[in-house]
């Protein structure tokens, strides 16, 4: 006859302690998280108003501080080109590498090189584009584009890396079948393979934008900070996170006020941002 | 018995594949198993000679010649890794789409040597179709849009419902899907999807369809189903299968080969391989002993 033994109380006990350890871990990790978020709303829903948005910082030290309406602007424009020519190059990168390139020598030098720009600290290509583009006075010293291709660099690995892994994640099956149908390469890229992988290259590339979005390194000497708005990417300009680094720095407390409003509407476009993207996609989605 | 052969269309330049018309007519009965059907489209006849194929410096295929007749259905079959999906690939040019994998030797559509240096693949591949182990419909595409893929992706453009319809029907599949073509294709029954993926390469009117084991992942009953589609498909191509199931070679083929470690060691009628073989590792294989 067959005993089926109860579960040992040993292995009971352990099965108790690990679960209990790995909830105190994500609850650990959710401290911080929680506190960023409650203190970014007490600070900062104080500063929202109809005029926070829609006036320019004044610049006065005394009186009414003004707002980040040229901060935002800055930031969209900034930010926007920026990934206008990171997403579609780092997009193009990653289908070389994984459609062309696979495991050849030079596509195995292009993936070290992509890693290694990862870990590139972000002053580093705020310094580089500042020697390169400013120092050199090409287009004036200080403008809102240099600021963008500086984000484009710290943006472009982001990308390609990500959208690697996606596209590693379409299953050869496919990409055969299509080629079996007497289909040119280019075009199984272009009808099977990118679509398949759509999903997961717009959230990949989002991750990449709201990370570009909220540097502020890159563009302390490359767009430089300005009160004004312009829509002018060739001129100086301000942006939310440069906004916030001035700000915090000052002693009065309605100038400190304004930077975690600057903050918190940072954080409320990258999630204005997130959603519509995961709008886009359920909409994309066949049912 | 006027024995016309269809225009081979194998061309440099992909794209513009003249419109064939189907050719109605009767081809010597090679077996008497042939002589019972009809033939409406003379397909044409592939021919291997000395074929060598390699992964890296594994030596898959070890000079293989023999010849697929036209309008029938040619089975290989042989233990796992014997070579006979390799070869099958060779045929339409798929196994150099393989990192490190390369090819040498002659295989032929009637006259048109395939690996000649100014024949561009993706145009054999378009006269050669190929169903594969697993039901692949295309993830994103409805029903109607998988089968329509097979002209989107060879650059036809113009009214493709005629076509999707034709091949759905040359699939039997159409009666199960016409209320529902703008559906997933994913969403289709497992021997559903591998009709679906016949259909779609029906549909970009090839000559010569490969099978590499097209029903392994099926049930018996879609099993079944596929055979049937088979018996009716070589009417109009010449059809070469491979299977990992004999009963299903003495089922659907005329003649069948039988593989070992990349060499072919017979080749014959399909009866013959299977009641009175000469290679005594064909006895063995066909009667189970080892593979």
């Amino acid at each position: 006859m067959t005993t089926i033994a109860p579960v040992a109380p040993r292995r009971r006990r352990t099965d108790k302690t690990m679960r209990g350890v790995l909830l105190a871990g994500t609850l650990i990790a959710l401290v911080p998280l929680v506190f960023v978020v409650y203190y970014l709303l007490k600070q900062g829903l104080g500063a929202l108003s109809w005029s926070f948005f829609t006036s320019d910082p004044s610049g006065r030290f005394l009186g009414d501080p003004g707002g980040v309406r040229s901060a935002i602007v800055g930031t969209v424009l900034i930010v926007g080109l920026a990934s206008v020519i990171a997403v579609p190059l780092g997009i193009g990168i990653a289908l070389y590498l994984v459609e062309y390139g696979k495991a050849s020598r030079f596509a195995n030098v292009v993936r070290y090189f992509v890693d290694v720009m990862t870990g590139v600290p972000s002053i580093v290509f705020g310094l580089f584009i500042y020697i390169v583009l400013v120092l050199s006075g090409i287009g004036g010293n200080f403008a809102g584009w240099k600021g963008s291709i500086a984000l484009a660099l710290l943006m472009l690995p982001v990308v390609s890396r990500s959208a690697e892994v996606v596209l590693n994640l379409v299953p050869d099956s496919l990409r055969e079948s299509a080629l079996a149908l007497g289909s040119p390469r280019w075009r199984v890229v272009a009808r099977i393979v990118l679509p398949t992988a759509m999903p997961g290259l717009v959230t990949g590339s989002l991750l990449a934008i709201a990370r570009g979005a909220g540097e502020t390194a890159p563009l302390l000497f490359t767009a430089f900070a300005v009160n004004s708005t312009t829509w002018n990417l060739g001129n100086q300009m301000n942006s939310l996170p440069i906004q916030i680094f001035n700000d915090v720095r000052q002693a009065q407390s309605n100038i400190v006020e304004r930077a975690w409003g600057a903050a918190l509407t940072l954080v409320l476009m990258i999630l204005a941002l997130t959603l519509l993207a995961r709008l886009i996609q359920r909409r994309s989605r066949i049912a | 018995m006027s024995s016309q052969s269809k225009e081979v269309r194998v061309s440099a330049e992909p794209g513009d594949q003249p419109a064939a018309a189907p050719v109605v007519t009767q081809v010597p009965a090679p077996t008497d198993r042939a002589a019972a059907r009809e033939v409406r489209t003379v397909a044409p006849t592939v021919a291997i000679q000395d074929l060598h194929a390699y992964y890296g410096d594994q030596h898959a295929v070890r000079g293989v010649s023999m010849t697929y007749a036209a309008n029938e259905v040619t089975a290989m079959i042989g233990p796992s890794g014997c070579g006979k999906s390799t070869l099958v690939r060779c045929i339409n040019r798929m196994h150099e789409e393989i990192v490190g994998a390369r090819a040498q030797g002659t295989v032929t559509l009637d006259e048109a040597d395939l690996y000649d240096d100014d024949v561009d693949p993706v145009s054999v591949r378009r006269t050669i179709g190929m169903v594969f182990q697993k039901p692949n419909p295309f993830p994103t595409m409805s029903i109607f849009d998988n089968v329509a893929a097979g002209l989107r992706l060879t650059g036809r453009r113009g009214d493709v419902k005629d076509r999707v319809e034709t091949s759905l029907r040359g699939a039997g599949l159409w009666d199960e899907v016409k209320d529902r073509l703008a559906r997933p294709g994913m969403g289709l029954s497992g021997g559903q999807q591998q009709r679906l993926c016949i259909a779609r390469t029906i549909a970009v009117e090839p000559d010569v369809i490969i099978m590499d084991e097209p029903c392994s992942a099926l049930d018996p009953v879609a099993t079944l189903r596929i055979e049937e589609l088979i018996e009716e498909l070589k009417r109009d191509y010449t059809i070469i299968i491979v299977t990992h199931n004999m009963q299903q070679a003495a089922r659907v083929a005329d003649k069948t080969a039988f593989m070992l470690t990349g060499e072919l060691v017979e080749f014959t009628d399909t009866r013959t391989i299977f009641t009175n073989p000469s290679d005594t590792r064909t006895e063995e294989y066909v009667t189970g002993k080892f593979g």
